[in-house]
């Protein structure tokens, strides 16, 4: 398995890659399917919270906060895969990078445009979300910059712009050639979205230079729009959210869940789509190790967050911390840490264990782990508050887990789509000279 | 003068009888929900009183605090709502207006006292109730938070009144409807601006604590009780 894709002469990788676009397979006809089902029952579940209220949800007094919240840091967690490993292995030149970057980018846009749901599905009035918009409505009077909500919404909006400009600036040079490469309507749709791309010296020097500065401001907006999510907690008053340590804690764990997912939609298109040419074991490999050293870095901070206010010993962090760790939530709390530091340490610490089945399995682990962590950062410190009568547990309803699926539902769905639309391995990056006309 | 609007409680008088609650309900057209919601904690009581156990059985002894919107000089719910749903007014007091409320939650996570109420359904009263709904005071739509106002309502109508007979606001024309109903005369409600009044004079005296005031929120809700 030491073939690499760059040794293939292009023609092959071009007929490769654009193979998956045409023809539509009977599982592919059945997963869409079966993704639209799930999915059409979120949003009639949406519908009916919409009709009958937020009772229809587990949330209660104290906890006001539950499953969408959860899924909204998950889902902007995953975000993180693309843009940000593919903008680091950009501006570093690795040559590696080229059949992973498309398929990062692309889970940015649709986990963004996923989580991006959460804030108004989880809002009591989600018809009213525009008035959270940063835009003075009709008395003149702006939405309130004091709240972290309006930092995250401004974050999110920034972030979804940049990471669709990030995705479609190196889409460009391959629309251009497939709208070279077919008929009917898709030559139309390709020939319209590749802007009158011709191939010119001065656009590729312009779309170059495009990419290396996008890759710059992502990496600064990634960083930020999760601190800011990590803030939505801990710019509160409450016991175990108000800590220093979330800005980067959450930051790392975004990468963390980020290249596991990305690992999980590898493993699947090399499958789905035949391309073990392309994603080989090498990169397999080198995404096992940066998901090891995030795993060791994910360990870290959750130590140094629990161990500070074991250690510190003030009771109303305590409470949360038992809750946590003794009690209620403590299945949830040791589940996180088997799923995301014991399994994966064990998969791919052990270099005879390290393939692409054992990484996709223990991608598969974080993955569910990091949704855990969200779950036991959230609820546990809500339904411990400071008045010890006020103190409740969160069960969630049919309701919410309905959504939770759709959601899921939502990101196969948008990537069937997406690889049935556009190749998902950068074409021209393969190109010996991409300059030249071939 | 502005007014400050401010209570105290007094805890060594405080039996434990909830006719605060019940006239709060009465007042503030809070909603009546079934013993099913009411399990899972969906019950909105903008008074509660919380109960305090000291000793073991037989030998025991009960301790009642009622609890309200402290309405904190230094809210931690107001920042951090994106649109001015809750806000703090000239008179000192933490307003919360429906209309602008989108439902974030986020107020009532940011509350250390939990006294922030959710609407989960549309509010409902069974026959005749309705009947009495108080006109003074909004129904308030599913899907916004609600809380404590200090009976906002009672406060303005004082004032109309007081201006219509041309008379400064006297100590204690502002009654809310939980001090009002209090048998055992263990709330008071006045204004702290003004040293003479009642209530000014128990918040100094030294009976006088406020809750989880190390948080710095600074309420204006003092509980007064034997000092230890």
């Amino acid at each position: 398995m030491s073939a690499t894709p760059e040794l293939l002469p292009y023609k092959r990788i071009r007929e490769d890659l654009f193979r998956p676009l045409s023809g539509i397979s009977r599982g592919y006809l059945l997963t869409t399917s079966i993704a639209f089902i799930v999915g059409a029952a979120g949003l009639a579940a949406w519908g009916y919270q919409l009709r009958r209220g937020m009772g229809v949800t587990g949330l209660q007094r104290p906890v006001f906060w539950g499953f969408y919240i959860v899924d909204f840091v998950f889902w902007i967690g995953i975000s993180h895969a693309g843009t940000l490993i593919s903008a680091i292995l950009r501006l570093t030149d690795a040559a590696w990078r080229k059949p992973v970057t498309r398929a990062a980018e692309a889970i940015t846009v649709f986990a963004l445009m996923i989580g991006g749901m959460f804030p108004i599905i989880h809002l009591g009035r989600a018809w009213l979300f525009y008035w959270l918009v940063p835009y003075p409505n009709s008395r003149l009077l702006w939405p309130n910059f004091r709240s972290p909500l309006l930092w995250d919404l401004t974050a999110i909006l920034t972030y979804m712009t940049g990471s669709v400009i990030y995705l479609y600036l190196p889409l460009i040079p391959d629309l251009a050639q497939l709208a070279e490469h077919n008929t009917t309507w898709r030559r139309r749709f390709y020939r319209a979205f590749s802007l009158g791309w011709t191939g010119s010296d001065r656009e590729w020097h312009a779309l170059e230079r495009a990419m290396k500065l996008m890759a710059c401001i992502i990496l600064a907006v990634a960083v930020s729009v999760h601190t800011v999510v990590a803030w939505d907690f801990s710019m509160a008053l409450a016991p175990m959210w108000h800590s220093t340590i979330f800005g980067p804690y959450f930051v790392a764990g975004a990468i963390f869940s980020g290249i596991a997912a990305l690992i999980v939609v590898m493993a699947t298109l090399r499958k789905v789509l035949h391309l073990e040419m392309y994603l080989t074991r090498h990169h397999f490999d080198r995404l096992a190790k940066l998901l090891l050293l995030m795993s060791l870095l994910w360990l870290y901070f959750t130590m140094a967050e629990n161990l500070t206010v074991w250690y510190g010993n003030e009771p109303k962090e305590m409470a949360v911390f038992g809750a946590r760790t003794r009690a209620h939530y403590a299945r949830f709390f040791w589940t996180m840490v088997v799923l995301n530091f014991a399994i994966p340490f064990v998969l791919l610490g052990i270099r005879r264990l390290r393939t692409i089945a054992t990484a996709t399995i223990a991608s598969a682990c974080i993955l569910a782990g990091m949704w855990l962590e969200r779950f036991v950062i959230v609820v546990p410190t809500l339904a411990n508050p400071r008045m010890p009568s006020a103190v409740s547990l969160y069960t969630p309803t049919w309701v919410e887990v309905a959504i939770t699926s759709a959601t899921f539902a939502a990101m196969v769905m948008l990537y069937l789509v997406f690889a049935k639309l556009v190749p998902i391995i950068a074409v021209w990056e393969f190109k010996p000279h991409p300059q030249e006309e071939d | 003068m502005e007014h400050r609007w401010g209570m105290a409680i007094d805890l060594d008088r405080c039996t434990g009888c909830e006719a605060c609650v019940v006239a709060c309900h009465a007042e503030n057209n809070l909603p009546v929900s079934s013993p099913e919601q009411s399990e899972k904690g969906r019950t909105a009581h903008w008074i509660r009183v919380d109960r305090y156990y000291e000793g073991e059985f037989p030998d025991i002894k009960v301790k009642y605090m009622p609890v309200l919107c402290q309405q904190c000089d230094n809210a931690p719910c107001e920042p951090v709502c994106p649109v001015y749903a809750t806000y703090h007014n000239p008179e000192g007091l933490n307003v919360q207006v429906y209309n602008r409320c989108v439902g974030t939650f986020y107020c009532a996570n940011n509350c250390p006292y939990s006294v922030r109420f959710f609407n989960w359904f549309e509010p409902k009263w069974p026959d005749p109730l309705p009947l009495q709904h108080n006109p003074d005071v909004a129904i308030r739509p599913a899907g916004v938070m609600e809380k404590c106002t200090f009976c906002i309502q009672r406060i303005q109508r004082a004032k109309q009144d007081a201006a219509q007979e041309g008379v400064p606001l006297a100590d204690g024309d502002v009654q809310p409807a939980c001090v009002q109903s209090c048998a055992a005369e263990a709330m008071v409600f006045g204004d702290l601006n003004d040293p003479k009044s009642r209530v000014s004079r128990l918040a100094a005296s030294g009976r006088a604590t406020r809750l989880l005031e190390e948080l710095g929120t600074k309420p204006k809700v003092f509980y007064l009780q034997k000092a230890t």
